[in-house]
């Protein structure tokens, strides 16, 4: 039986001594087995662990890098927007306080005139009625002295004339005259 | 008597063959126990045995090891090259390109979530092939995946792969459960199970035949091309035969990278398969 099947396996081999293209040699593979996984073993230590950490270390940098860039974005284009309320909320500030100023002066401008006014009117009036006194004042002295002058005058007729009763009739109706004016 | 009959048949098919056998081209594809360092002769490699298997250090476990130092000095340099700075130029940069390549185009749309788990391998894998392909298309290299059990081997390794990562997500009993689609009546749940299970070693089957053969017909057509020179014995042949394996050597290495891919991407998708038995 075994030579049967050793003669099978020289015609299938063609008779080569070295053996054929389909030929398993197990020594190969106890090498190539043994030679394999310590590869593996090694590579995995040497090359894939180092070399995957990185690349995958390297992606999450970059994503993490794109997400803060967005963020940053997104936070200048808030702030940005932000900014442009204030100005615009601290314009509409400045015109109203300018505006309310404005009003101000207008009113107080109003109010000065027409205090000065007031004021005019009343000086004026004052002065008026103060000329009128005066006037008046004036009048009453020189009617005083126009007496006391007619008085001296009368004395010094009634000394040179004696005609008595001619003379204060005269000088009653002088005076009468007088008041009459 | 037997060693008699078996050394004659031996010596009938090696006559069959003729002065002009294909000898020489066999001897540069398959596993041999000397080392070519063509033309300035060859070394020869020792045989040893543990426990009366014969483990000696062939051609091919050489070049294994040559891919396997080559990997570990790159990766090495490319790993150093990111303790300096955060984004690595040059060198370092081009393997990232093919790092982020497996796990983006592979890893990531097969497996989906989880992926993280089995990258390691598929890694390894990719650039195992890739160094092993390359290094075979330089001249006096061995093309180790030309073996078929280096590519046995690595079938088998992604074989355990897909099972444990289908074991480890559904538990054991969950996952054989998984395997037959919902909705099979129930007098063809014994077929369906014979299937599935042939399924499972189907799968990690193509991958080795496939690499293997996309890896040694590319060499046994460039040295039959060559060969062809020798065996009309005739110049005028040498310009067309020269064309034509150059051809053929540009394709292996569009070859060398395909494969490297499909290997790991079909990996990878056996995987995402039995991760997600759902879908």
């Amino acid at each position: 039986m075994a030579k049967i099947i050793n003669l099978a396996f020289l015609a299938f081999s063609g008779g080569e001594s070295s053996g054929g293209l389909l030929d398993v040699n197990p020594g190969l593979i106890f090498w190539v087995v043994i030679t394999f996984v310590l590869l593996l073993i090694l590579l995995k230590k040497i090359a894939w662990g180092p070399i995957l950490n990185s690349l995958n270390e390297r992606e999450s940098f970059i994503k993490d890098s794109l997400d803060k860039a967005e963020k940053a974005q997104n936070d200048a284009e808030k702030l940005l927007e932000e900014n442009k309320a204030n100005l615009a909320k601290a314009e509409d500030e400045a015109q109203k306080i300018i505006e309310q100023g404005r009003e101000y002066s207008e009113k107080l401008k109003a109010q000065l005139l027409e205090e000065t006014k007031s004021i005019t009117q009343k000086m004026i009036s004052e002065a008026t009625s103060e000329i009128e006194r005066k006037n008046r004042e004036a009048f009453n002295n020189l009617k005083e002295e126009v007496a006391d002058i007619a008085i001296n005058a009368a004395e010094k007729i009634i000394r040179t004339t004696l005609d008595k009763e001619k003379q204060t009739k005269l000088i009653n109706d002088y005076l009468k005259d007088l008041n009459k004016n | 008597m037997e060693i008699n009959t078996s050394n004659a048949i031996q010596d009938t098919l090696h006559q069959a063959k003729g002065d002009v056998g294909s000898d020489w081209i066999m001897h540069h594809i398959l596993d041999s126990h000397q080392l070519d360092f063509a033309p300035f002769g060859s070394i020869q490699l020792p045989h040893l045995s543990l426990f009366g298997f014969d483990i000696s250090i062939t051609k091919h476990v050489v070049f294994l090891w040559i891919v396997a130092i080559l990997l570990l000095i790159t990766f090495k340099i490319a790993a150093s090259a990111y303790k300096k700075s955060r984004i690595p130029h040059g060198f370092a940069n081009f393997i990232e390109v093919l790092i982020v390549f497996v796990r983006d185009e592979i890893a990531k749309p097969t497996i989906g979530k989880g992926y993280e788990k089995f990258l390691p391998y598929l890694l390894t894998v990719f650039f195992f092939i890739l160094f092993s392909n390359f290094i075979g298309l330089i001249p006096n290299g061995a093309t180790v995946t030309s073996n078929i059990s280096v590519t046995t081997t690595l079938a088998i390794l992604s074989f355990i792969a897909v099972q444990a990562g289908g074991m480890m997500k559904n538990g054991v009993f969950g996952y054989f459960k998984g395997l037959i689609p919902s909705g099979v009546p129930a007098w063809l749940l014994p077929i369906m199970f014979i299937v599935e299970i042939l399924g499972l070693f189907t799968k990690p089957f193509a991958l080795a035949i496939r690499l293997f053969a996309n890896m040694t017909a590319g060499h046994i057509v460039i040295f039959a091309l060559i060969g062809l020179i020798f065996f009309m014995k005739t110049y005028f042949v040498a310009p067309v035969s020269v064309a034509f394996a150059l051809f053929i050597y540009l394709l292996e290495i569009l070859v060398a990278l395909i494969q490297a891919y499909i290997f790991t991407m079909l990996s990878s998708l056996f995987i995402g398969m039995a991760v997600h038995q759902d879908h």
